[in-house]
């Protein structure tokens, strides 16, 4: 562990000074273990110098009695504890691995296995801000590339590394490594990354990982580590509306009263306005008060205890957030669900229902559709069974406060537990609250247009964008006349075989969405529910003819 | 617009929200106690998170009567000016059948008087969750543990029945009997914990600085003669040398290193310039593979 050890034998309060001000990556790594993930992590972990001399000895002995590389130091079997645990019986689930380097510190999420992939891979991308995506350079894409990076944009992280790896065994050819990215740009399009990193790796032979590789002089772009530790990753909340959970109300005798949250979203500076959102009562931020003293302001991701003006009802479970800006308060929220156990969902039957700020009862009243996280297709399912996921309708007992995921994964999430056994059963990402309640059925006025009886025009582009299992299109929100703007990308998405599901307020505006289906030779079916209409839009005869050439072996 | 937030803050924050949903969700909390710097870390973060008011939840120590004495007095000073209640358990089965780590050896003697002695305080005060200062990149076996560790009943960790963990919603549900171990510095590694310790001027117990204290050469480790218990073997004789405690524990069981660190800023330079990990210095580590697997299915931390 000797990073920087002139400055730390010279100077260790130089050192201590300067790395106080590291930051924090939390990253997770996809891909099997041909793809040479382990040695990858491992690579990691001993160029930054945090392996120590104990568990090099080890590390020698067992590269000489287990590993794989002729004797020579396997990487991989720094993270072994896996092979034990096989062998033992012992569930493998995600393993956390630790390293820093002179700017960042990092958490791996590593997700061993095809077993229980996908519940793993969301389980370590849930706190994940960055993803590395492993390919074989030989192989190129393959069903399971897809799949990584479906889940991958589910989870909501944005920032993906394609690590196309083993290129020492392709020659380090600039062609290969090209076609590969540029088919992965093209397939990953509709996900909705940020951004896409795709670097020349050979983790074997630490081409590309820390230092820029002689091999690959045509090679212009970051090293692995180099891309890990400058990727920009903070301050996208810190801009967004006020948002904190109440986590604890504080209160040790009478004259104080705090209310102890992590802040969620938004900064906030001791004298603002704040909302409760169930309640709609207000009040002003009087001090923030922390073990070394009160602080002016406080930002996404700090612990804080918030004293307030007002006297004024709050508890745990409620959400404090900005006066103009108050999250969704309602009991029918849209979901991406996971289901992680076992026993299959039961529609109907009660859960409870964990989010940022309470445990409500609630059930599944509908599963929309459930997604191929090989083929990304859609599927009418009655149920979600283990590993499989689907866009579901929730009825809450009582309503709570959340954004959508997309806008905040900490007020955005939820997990399922079973009343009886207490298991985590399932994962859930909000998408809206849905259309309309029956005791809710006023429409926001801003969405009510000027009134000047023009048809409002909808841009459908969006909704194809969102190739994430998200393809609800909710028009309950307009009450004037709809014309849509129809783009390629959309087109192309129904192309696919996909499915959208319209949302309408009434049956009135099933004309503007049969005229759409019309003009563009598209079909759909209509149904009426409790809350409203719905109609499902689809191009037919298409439905099987998006799927991924080449697998990965797995069958799963 | 405020800076990035640094690696110990962001640290800090969720280890003060795991305090915070425990004590939110859980009835009955207790701290487990260990004396040592990841205790002391975890003892000062419960302290920030429910500032101005004290950690609303006892401190306990569980005492195999074996541990150094500057600890035992560190314990009681901190737990005073903390205004914490503290808990101090004995098996006193153990101690009535003599159990020492001289003569049963340091598995069975780690067994009766840590795991067993854990488990009979967890069931005489009823506690349904338990903070411990266990970190995950300490051992390979801890890389996979859930911060949310669920116990049956019988205080086994069974790997089958933990609970996936996403984002940071934490399963609290137990049954009556059942109990949570939480580790709210899972995240933390030595140097974060060292680092913290120093910008926060956390105490720690002074065996962590050099001294020359009087130690013995055994089976190629340092072990300190804390009191008179500790029996010379033939050729072994007391010597004086200038040492530190990388970890505490039992003394009989707890290796020295010699050193001449006596500040928080040498103890971190030596850290970062030396070549073994913590552990090496722990006797139960070395008894046998996957040791610790084993020992956490039996009910240890």
């Amino acid at each position: 562990m000797a990073h920087q050890s002139e400055l730390i034998e010279e100077d260790i309060l130089a050192y201590l000074k300067s790395h106080e001000e590291k930051t924090m990556l939390r990253f997770i790594t996809c891909g099997s273990v041909d793809d040479g993930k382990s040695t990858l992590i491992g690579r990691l972990l001993w160029d930054s110098k945090m392996v120590f001399e104990d568990q090099l000895a080890s590390l020698e002995a067992d590269s000489k009695k287990v590993g794989t590389q002729g004797g020579a130091i396997d990487y991989a079997l720094l993270l072994d504890g896996l092979q034990a645990e096989r062998e033992q019986g012992i569930t493998i689930d995600v393993a956390y691995r630790y390293f820093s380097t002179d700017k960042r510190k990092f958490i791996v999420a590593d997700t061993p296995g095809h077993e229980q992939y996908t519940r793993n891979m969301i389980t370590g991308a849930s706190t994940a801000q960055v993803a590395i995506i492993l390919v074989d350079a030989r192989k190129g894409l393959l069903t399971q590339t897809r799949r990584h990076s479906y889940l991958v944009s589910l989870v909501g992280i944005t920032h993906v590394v394609l690590a196309v790896n083993k290129m020492d065994l392709i020659g380090f050819d600039q062609q290969q490594f090209d076609a590969i990215r540029r088919d992965y740009e093209q397939f990953a399009a509709s996900l909705g990354f940020g951004d896409i990193t795709a670097i020349p790796l050979s983790a074997l032979g630490g081409d590309n990982m820390i230092e820029p590789s002689v091999n690959t002089v045509w090679y212009q772009g970051p090293t692995l580590m180099n891309y890990l530790e400058n990727v920009p990753v903070d301050g996208d909340s810190r801009a967004e509306p006020f948002r904190m959970p109440v986590q604890w109300v504080n209160r040790p005798h009478l004259d104080f009263r705090g209310f102890c949250g992590t802040i969620a979203a938004g900064t906030i500076r001791q004298g603002d306005e704040l909302r409760v959102a169930a309640s709609g009562q207000t009040s002003r931020v009087a001090r923030i008060v922390t073990m070394n003293g009160d602080l002016p302001e406080a930002t996404a991701g700090q612990a804080v205890t918030l004293t307030l003006e007002d006297e004024i009802d709050i508890s745990r479970g409620d959400m404090l957030s900005a006066l103009d800006a108050p999250p969704s308060y309602a009991r029918h929220p849209e979901a991406n669900l996971v289901w992680m156990h076992d026993e299959p969902l039961q529609p109907g039957q009660i859960y409870l229902v964990k989010t940022a700020t309470a445990v409500t009862p609630g059930r599944v009243t509908a599963v929309q559709y459930a997604i191929d996280v090989n083929t990304l297709e859609q599927k009418q399912v009655q149920t979600l069974g283990l590993n499989e996921i689907g866009v579901v309708r929730l009825e809450l007992d009582r309503p709570i406060s959340f954004d959508s995921y997309r806008q905040n994964r900490q007020t955005g999430s939820f997990i399922l537990i079973d009343r009886f056994t207490n298991a985590t059963v399932a994962a859930g990402m909000i998408i809206a609250a849905a259309p309309v309640e029956p005791s809710q059925a006023v429409m926001p006025a801003e969405r009510s247009g000027a009134g000047n009886g023009l048809p409002r025009r909808v841009s459908l582009s969006e909704a194809a964008a969102s190739g994430t299992g998200v393809s609800v299109v909710d028009l309950t929100g307009y009450r004037e006349p709809l014309e849509f703007d129809v783009s390629d990308s959309f087109l192309d998405y129904l192309g696919k075989g996909n499915r959208i599901l319209f949302r309408l307020r009434d049956v009135e505006q099933l004309q503007a969405v049969a005229l759409l289906a019309y003009e563009q030779t598209l079909s759909f079916e209509f149904d009426r529910t409790a809350e409203g209409v719905s109609v499902l839009l689809f191009k037919r005869g298409l439905r099987s003819g998006a799927r991924v050439s080449g697998d990965d072996g797995t069958g799963i | 617009m405020s800076k990035n937030l640094t690696h110990l803050q962001q640290l800090e924050a969720e280890s003060i929200h795991i305090i915070r949903e425990v004590v939110s969700e859980f009835s009955n909390p207790v701290m487990l106690y260990s004396i040592g710097k990841d205790s002391a870390v975890m003892l000062h973060l419960a302290r920030k998170a429910f500032y101005p008011a004290p950690p609303p939840f006892p401190l306990m120590h569980v005492d195999t009567t074996w541990k150094f004495r500057e600890m035992i007095a560190f314990r009681d000073k901190m737990a005073a000016e903390c205004g914490l209640d503290l808990i101090v358990h004995v098996n006193e089965e153990g101690v009535r059948q003599g159990i020492s780590p001289f003569t049963h050896g340091s598995s069975l003697y780690t067994d009766i008087m840590k795991t067993e002695g854990l488990k009979q305080a967890l069931d005489r005060y009823k506690f349904d969750a338990a903070f411990g200062g266990a970190r995950r990149d300490e051992e390979k076996s801890r890389a996979k543990e859930r911060i949310f560790s669920f116990r049956s009943a019988n205080h086994r960790w069974d790997p089958k029945l933990q609970r996936p963990e996403l984002w940071n919603l934490y399963n609290t549900r137990i049954k009556p009997g059942e109990s949570i171990r939480v580790f709210p510095i899972s995240n933390w590694t030595e140097l974060d914990v060292w680092q913290y310790i120093h910008l926060e001027n956390i105490p720690i117990v002074p065996l962590y600085y050099a001294a020359v204290r009087p130690v013995v050469e055994r089976d190629g480790m340092l072990i300190m003669v804390d009191d008179d218990r500790l029996e010379l073997k033939p050729g072994e004789t007391v010597q004086y040398k200038s040492v530190r405690f990388r970890t505490l524990g039992c003394y009989p069981l707890t290796a020295a290193v010699e050193s001449e660190a006596a500040t928080l800023p040498e103890i971190i330079q030596e850290m970062l310039l030396t070549r073994t990990s913590e552990r090496q210095g722990r006797m139960i580590d070395h008894d046998s593979a996957g040791s610790m697997e084993k020992k956490k299915q039996e009910g240890y931390f």
